[in-house]
């Protein structure tokens, strides 16, 4: 036996992931950690793959090529009936929120409870509406996710992703779609698992506000010729001085730099009316 | 193909084998289902069996009455109705309103990220999701069938009692009489098969369903045209194999 400590055993680690959708990889050779207690900010530009891997790291896809490790455990060649056990030391909050359309608020965040534990009816209750007042909504119990505004349901979302204490927390784009005052409450949620109860996080965003605030560690994905990479990878004091010109480009918001302002490159006017060899589409209503 | 019947044997395990290991599907959603496949669908049977054996009899007492036969009226209508129409006709109504209803609501369940927030969450959508409308189906389209079958037989009567004095005593004793339970199991038979099919295909075109809005749309029509087709070429098959043995 090793002499490693649980507490030294990585939360997640990801070793040399590669995902091929038809021929084009998505995911290229991802390599990381998180440790315990750690809040690990995702980041990269719009199809840079930050989904896909979290999709990867939660088991619901599988890698090309690669292992990924929850709670040391190997997961990609895992049965649905392990992965089960695996998935309820975690929650996952959803870009979209993924309520259960034909379930109350209260419904939704009550699900994981009931499935996974027998419980008094009116303890489940207290736990709703304590994991409601979390995020703010007490009092929504009763409306269906039809009912309520985006945001809403991303923070119903979250309540149902803590629903059971996990000691992992997923968020995808946690903070999109809310206003300022809710991102940060969603924020400080966030940090106040991370340090309270010692929940480790991995959140995927590019809100860089945001992603500043919370994050203890950083990677950012590439795009272009780097699709699919770790181009850069520290604390967010590394991040904000990091040399690579990606890099500043996506922290500082800025709209020309390493990716181009107009994204398809080549002769634009030579592009628009066509040369030899060139496929043209034709429209009609 | 093959996922199809992998679908079925995911849901004889969650319906048969999982329970006696402890993981139980909800009962309560069984009921809802049963609601929402059969019991919302009842007035829509009951019309279609009604004119159904209206139809019938108008048809068999033009073509008995040459014969001079027409004291057969109430046979051939409760025969072809038992064997042949009401299964049929009731799988037809279910699928159009119920097998349709639940491949577009497995799909968009499946577009909205709702069966994967499932299944991360560790509850198996087959077990939470398609075990409920797999026995809802199985209980209430033959349950459906023999309502159906009743209609259908005031359908006979109206034309028999109003149309060719026949009074209502002689028409049910004359149509209880000539029916055997096997004619009635036989339609049972059918009925159970089709339930199974129409509601494997609908939960199977459901969860297959890719790339939003338009998917939802070509996945239900492809779940009634497969159902329908299915349906009727399984009918015709066990036709035949009771026409045969």
């Amino acid at each position: 036996m090793s002499a490693a400590t649980p507490d030294s055993t990585p939360v997640i680690e990801v070793t040399d992931l590669v995902r091929d959708f038809h021929g084009r990889k998505v995911l290229n050779g991802i390599s990381f950690k998180v440790m315990k207690g750690d809040t690990m900010i995702i980041m990269g530009g719009s199809g840079c793959g930050k989904s896909t891997l979290l999709r990867h790291i939660i088991g619901a896809m599988k890698p090309t090529s690669g292992s990924i490790k929850l709670f040391g455990e190997e997961i990609t060649g895992m049965m649905e009936k392990e992965l089960a056990h695996i998935r309820r030391r975690f929650g996952v909050l959803f870009q979209s929120g993924a309520l259960l359309q034909s379930m109350t608020v209260g419904e939704n965040v009550a699900l994981p409870i009931l499935e996974h534990g027998k419980l008094d009816p009116e303890i489940v209750d207290l736990m709703v509406k304590m994991k409601l007042e979390m995020v703010g909504l007490t009092g929504f119990e009763h409306l269906k996710p039809a009912e309520i505004s985006g945001g809403m349901k991303k923070r119903v979302g979250l309540a149902r992703a803590l629903a059971l204490d996990p000691e992992l927390l997923f968020s995808d784009e946690p903070t999109a779609g809310l206003d300022p005052i809710m991102t940060s409450v969603v924020d400080i949620l966030t940090q106040e698992m991370t340090r309270k109860l010692g929940v480790t996080a991995v959140v995927v965003t590019h809100d860089m506000t945001s992603a500043f605030r919370i994050g203890s560690k950083m990677i950012m994905l590439g795009t272009g010729p780097n699709q699919g990479k770790i181009i850069a990878m520290g604390t967010p004091d590394e991040m904000r001085s990091n040399p690579h010109g990606e890099v500043q480009q996506f922290i500082k918001g800025e709209p020309d730099g390493p990716v181009p302002l107009r994204l398809s490159k080549g002769d634009y006017v030579e592009r628009l009316l066509g040369h030899p060899g060139a496929g043209r589409t034709s429209y009609s209503v | 193909m093959k996922d199809y019947f992998a679908l079925n044997a995911q849901i004889l395990y969650w319906t048969l084998l999982a329970p006696i290991r402890g993981q139980f599907f909800k009962f309560s959603e069984v009921f809802h289902q049963m609601v929402l496949i059969g019991i919302r669908a009842v007035p829509m049977a009951s019309l279609t069996s009604f004119s159904i054996g209206l139809t019938l009899a108008m048809q068999a007492a033009g073509q008995l009455k040459r014969m001079g036969a027409e004291a057969f009226v109430p046979d051939l209508v409760i025969l072809s109705l038992l064997r042949e129409l009401g299964p049929l006709l009731t799988a037809v109504i279910v699928i159009g309103r119920s097998g349709s209803a639940v491949t577009a609501e497995l799909g968009t369940m499946k577009v909205s990220e709702e069966i994967e927030a499932l299944q991360v969450m560790a509850i198996n959508p087959i077990r939470f999701l398609i075990v409920p409308r797999f026995i809802a189906m199985l209980v209430m389209l033959p349950a459906l069938t023999v309502f159906g079958n009743y209609v259908g037989m005031v359908g006979g009567w109206t034309i028999c009692h109003f149309a060719l004095d026949y009074n209502t005593a002689a028409y049910i004793l004359h149509s209880v009489s000539r029916a055997h339970p096997w004619d009635l199991y036989s339609g049972m038979i059918k009925s159970f098969v089709f339930a199974w099919l129409i509601i494997t295909i609908a939960c199977h075109m459901g969860l297959q369903v890719e790339g939003g809005a338009e998917g939802v749309g070509q996945a239900t029509t492809g779940s009634v045209v497969w159902s329908l087709l299915v349906m009727l070429i399984a009918n015709a098959s066990l036709t035949a194999l009771f026409f045969f043995t």
